[in-house]
């Protein structure tokens, strides 16, 4: 990135991070988190421990990072390297994010970026310049990105509600100020859980590894018996509102489940975990020692705020998380893509000297889709 | 400690404190070596770990057995006891794993039993209270099946690699886990015979007491059967071989052990991708958490923090040391074979 570009984005984040103290607050039990950092076009500084509010208000003046992280895990010695921090336990997170849902409109929304020559394209395997294959994606995510983002937080939500009876309160949603949205789990029972044990929860959500004889197909003398019921609780309940369709169609479709066999059957659970399962990033959730970008701070992807969705379905990612100045300045636009913020619409640009609102400036200065004039 | 009537004791005599045992019932070690009457206990007790050598599970006084239950209760405990000592004395590890494993499956079978007892709502409960106790799995009960939380689930389940055992296999409902009384036992069943095991391990050992001597040879000739021969690289120490041995038999390395391993290999220069395929065996694989620890551990994620391979001194706190002359004068096991005295 140039010199002038992360002077402006520094300007702009700075001021951000001046004029909306009230949105960025350490979280709960801030003396046992570890915090960190990143600074525009240099490396992360880690294993800090930040007192309350007002400092890490100072660190974000001082520093003016590009990107701010917390740790979901509580330790002992926050600030310690990492094998002496004495892990205590740690918040359960998930990120669902819209680039893993295989949507159709992604590819109508991805510029590729060339590596050798900086050519900008619509989505393309290969450089329509100088046919080179090392491409840097970007996406301008769509309100379809977002819709299906929410519906898989919906998904999670009631599987942790329901099935690991997780208090309503105990769960918070973010929008992660890109395109998907990071959830929080305070004070449940996985609190201690390990890498491992969340990876098996991961899996539950996910809808992984099922085998035939728990949703009813039995190997050897396969019957109608075992086969689980339309309202059943938990996944054998979801299986059977997907598989089924409906309560009436449940006799005819296990006597075609009998009919297709065993290994057919796995298919359908294939097929169940593709279609119903909640589509989480398995890492994220399995990471106990993880720093997860800071609730209020500014995700240097797009320069929207990492914000708390308060009605997940009234929300509206690209208008409530933008909180950068209206301020008209002139950059060199090179977006082929229309894309909408604060319910304006932007682009397409063809390379030209464009006056744009700085919060649109910023989000394709991060998207390295302009520069400043 | 639980209160025990005297047939739980029977079932369960790893419960029992042995010498205030021997005290309570008005024993002495000595005797049972010198007393004619009860030197036929210490075949017993010889007999039960040859049992379990075998692999098979001591047929216990307790059913269908002729011997009246007053005479055979004690007879049942001590021979257990006695067990422990001839272990303790004569020293052979491999024997007290075998041991402490039959001895676990021996339990198992009773707690199952107890847990399905419907008519002895004590007997029940006791299951239930020897679980939690030593394994704080907190069991209820809601109709035919006994419930625990996900989270206690998942500590004992990420120890199996069977699918069924998969948390997407099980019945869930409000955080809890359903499962029969023989899965209740089953799931804690490694973790019994590491109790068991830990508990003889912990013991002290006697000095050599009169009577014995016999039984304690047997059981060091009956170890040799046992013992497996390893050839030596003379490359890489012997903590990190028995590290590589345990895990090329499929057997659990604890944590602490997977750590030395995999700390020492990165620190030879070895990658994830080569030291990953080590933990194959491992009863509780599972490549994507195996990829996530090892990088971890060799900071190309998160902290970015390369780990590094503890010090000889904590390996043997963490019983992992199995030193021999060559280790002499070295203080980690990366010195091993570069530095000499
Ligand atoms: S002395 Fe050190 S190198 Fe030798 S076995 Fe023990 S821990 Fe390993
Ligand atoms: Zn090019
Ligand atoms: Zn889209």
């Amino acid at each position: 990135m140039k010199e002038t570009d992360t002077k402006f984005l520094e300007s702009a984040f700075k001021k951000y991070y001046f004029e909306h103290f009230d949105l960025i607050h350490v979280p709960q039990r801030t003396s046992e988190r570890e915090f960190g950092y990143q600074k525009f076009n240099s490396g992360m500084t880690r294993h800090i421990s930040v007192k309350d509010d007002k400092e890490l208000h100072l660190l974000l003046m001082q520093n003016v990072p590009s990107d701010v992280y917390c740790s979901n895990a509580y330790y002992s010695f926050p600030n310690l390297p990492m094998n002496e921090k004495d892990w205590k336990e740690a918040d359960l997170i998930f990120d669902i994010d819209a680039k893993d849902l295989n949507l159709s409109c992604r590819s109508n929304h991805t510029i590729s970026i060339c590596n050798e020559c900086n050519q900008i394209s619509k989505n393309s395997d290969q450089c329509s310049k100088c046919n080179s294959t090392k491409l840097e994606k970007k996406s301008l995510p769509c309100k379809n990105c977002i819709d299906a983002s929410k519906t898989e937080v919906l998904k999670l939500s009631e599987i942790l509600i329901n099935d690991f009876s997780i208090n309503k309160n105990d769960i918070q949603i973010f929008f992660s100020g890109n395109e998907g949205f990071h959830i929080y789990v305070y004070d449940s029972q996985f609190q201690q859980s390990g890498s491992r044990e969340r990876s098996e929860l991961v899996d539950y959500i996910m809808f992984n590894g099922a085998i035939p004889e728990k949703f009813g197909m039995k190997k050897f003398k396969p019957n109608r018996n075992s086969f689980p019921d339309f309202n059943e609780s938990g996944w054998r309940g979801r299986f059977s509102k997907y598989v089924y369709g409906s309560k009436s169609k449940r006799s005819k479709i296990i006597s075609e489940l009998l009919v297709n066999g065993y290994s057919s059957f796995q298919k359908t659970l294939d097929d169940v975990s593709e279609k119903i399962g909640t589509k989480i990033d398995p890492n994220v959730t399995m990471d106990i020692h993880r720093i997860f970008r800071l609730p209020g701070s500014i995700n240097s992807k797009s320069g929207l705020t990492k914000i708390l969705c308060q009605d997940l379905e009234k929300f509206d990612a690209y208008s409530d998380s933008c909180f950068i100045s209206e301020e008209s300045v002139e950059i060199v636009a090179n977006c082929p893509i229309e894309f909408k913020l604060k319910n304006k619409k932007f682009g397409p640009f063809n390379n030209e000297k464009v006056s744009v609102p700085t919060f649109a400036a910023v989000y394709m200065i991060c998207k390295k889709l302009a520069t400043i004039a | 400690m639980l209160a025990l009537g005297q047939d739980e004791i029977a079932k369960y005599p790893f419960l029992a404190d042995a010498g205030q045992y021997l005290k309570d019932k008005g024993f002495t070690l000595d005797q049972f070596g010198r007393d004619p009457d009860l030197k036929d206990l210490i075949t017993k007790a010889y007999e039960r770990i040859q049992v379990a050598a075998d692999g098979k599970i001591y047929k216990s006084d307790l059913v269908g057995d002729q011997v009246s239950r007053e005479a055979a209760l004690p007879r049942e405990v001590f021979s257990f006891l006695l067990a422990i000592v001839l272990l303790k004395l004569s020293g052979m590890h491999t024997l007290i794993k075998r041991f402490a494993l039959a001895e676990a499956r021996r339990a198992e079978k009773y707690l199952e039993k107890d847990l399905a007892n419907i008519s002895d709502e004590s007997k029940k409960q006791l299951a239930i209270r020897v679980i939690d106790d030593l394994f704080s799995v907190q069991i209820e009960k809601i109709d035919d099946y006994f419930v625990i939380p996900v989270s206690d689930y998942l500590k004992h389940s990420i120890n199996f690699h069977e699918r069924e055992w998969k948390l997407i296999n099980r019945h869930v409902e409000n955080g809890q886990v359903f499962l029969t009384p023989h899965e209740t036992v089953r799931l804690i069943r490694k973790e019994l015979g590491t109790y068991i095991n830990s508990k003889i391990v912990n013991a002290k050992t006697p000095t050599m007491i009169p009577g014995f001597e016999d039984h304690v040879n047997k059981l060091v000739m009956l170890s040799k059967k046992f013992s497996t021969f390893t050839v030596t690289t003379g490359e890489y120490p012997p903590c990190i071989k028995h590290a590589i041995d345990v895990l090329e038999k499929g057997e659990n390395l604890p944590h602490s052990g997977r750590f030395m391993l995999a700390t020492f290999l990165l620190s030879k220069g070895q990658s994830v991708q080569q030291i990953a395929p080590l933990f194959k065996n491992a009863p509780d694989y599972n490549e994507r958490v195996t990829l996530y620890q090892l990088n971890h551990l060799a900071g190309t994620s998160g902290s970015g923090t390369q780990y590094s391979c503890p010090s000889c001194e904590k390996l043997k706190t963490q019983s992992l040391c199995f030193a021999t002359s060559e280790c002499d004068g070295i203080i980690t096991p990366l010195q091993f074979g570069k530095k000499r005295k």
